[in-house]
């Protein structure tokens, strides 16, 4: 076994393990934490892959921002814990039943699909300043629109998140 | 080297347990840091294929999911948090009814 395929099993595992702490811990504290470690360990599969721009993004932008955001609003409602109550019994195991098939599904289409290409390594004189600079290229001259479509949505979503909390005039809440 | 269809079984993995949380949860904040588990599962697709292919669009379309997924967020939890103000829960049975 080589060293790469080492980190990867062991990466997998980690990340395996932290999506089914996500589902299964009862407190929405310990859930966003191990959501957190899923994204670490997401990002270490980037750098595998030779994308190191898009593991540092995924690190400030998901890690930090987007669950420092979600801690605020689980520790700001104080909904950390809430009590398992399901109007339908057969839910959960429905639940189970069909996101099993769906691995099945998907697993299956991957082996039928033989998609065995091996990942080739990164060239040697590969870097993160490489990286970003072929990334800029091409974002500033083919995805120009898309780039520019983002920054409207952005805002779009700034102003909706600012119309949907903020309060009516005379009501106190 | 590690083949890309390990990448992909995690992916997969992964994607999976999202669904799973979505709908086995009724913590609303649960449920959605299950989508962006998901999000993320695709992600990891969608960089797996870039390395494989030796291209930059992938790279490029994780950068515009990550924006998507930050503005989904910041709506998403206003959402969330207008709904506390009224309800006074964020369990996803109790939402049963369009005008609050």
């Amino acid at each position: 076994m080589t060293m790469d395929m080492f980190v990867f099993l062991i990466l997998a595992l980690v990340a395996v393990g932290s999506a089914v702490g996500l589902l299964i811990s009862r407190n929405g504290i310990y859930a966003a934490l191990n959501l957190v470690l899923n994204f670490m360990t997401v990002a270490i599969f980037y750098l595998l892959l030779g994308a190191p721009f898009i593991a540092l993004s995924q690190v400030t932008v998901y890690a930090g921002a987007i669950m420092v955001l979600f801690l605020f609003v689980i520790m700001l409602l104080g909904a950390d814990k809430l009590a398992p109550t399901s109007v339908l019994s057969y839910q959960r195991v429905s639940a189970y039943v069909l996101g099993g098939l769906l691995l099945a599904e998907i697993g299956y289409w991957i082996w039928r699909g033989a998609l065995t290409g091996v990942i080739t390594p990164p060239p040697a004189d590969f870097n993160l300043m490489s990286n970003i600079q072929e990334m800029s290229m091409l974002l500033f001259s083919q995805y120009l629109l898309p780039f520019e479509v983002t920054s409207i949505l952005l805002l779009a979503a700034m102003i909706g998140a600012i119309v949907l909390t903020i309060k009516q005039k005379g009501g106190r809440d | 080297m590690v083949p890309v269809s390990y990448y992909l079984v995690v992916s997969a993995i992964m994607f999976s347990i999202g669904a799973m949380g979505v709908l086995i949860r009724r913590n609303a904040l649960v449920v959605f840091m299950s989508v962006e588990l998901m999000l993320n599962a695709g992600n990891l697709a969608f960089v797996a294929f870039a390395r494989m292919h030796n291209t930059f669009s992938g790279q490029l379309f994780v950068f515009f999911v990550m924006t998507v997924a930050a503005a989904e967020v910041a709506v998403g939890l206003a959402l969330i948090v207008t709904i506390f103000r009224t309800k006074n829960s964020i369990n996803l049975d109790q939402m049963n009814s369009l005008k609050g």
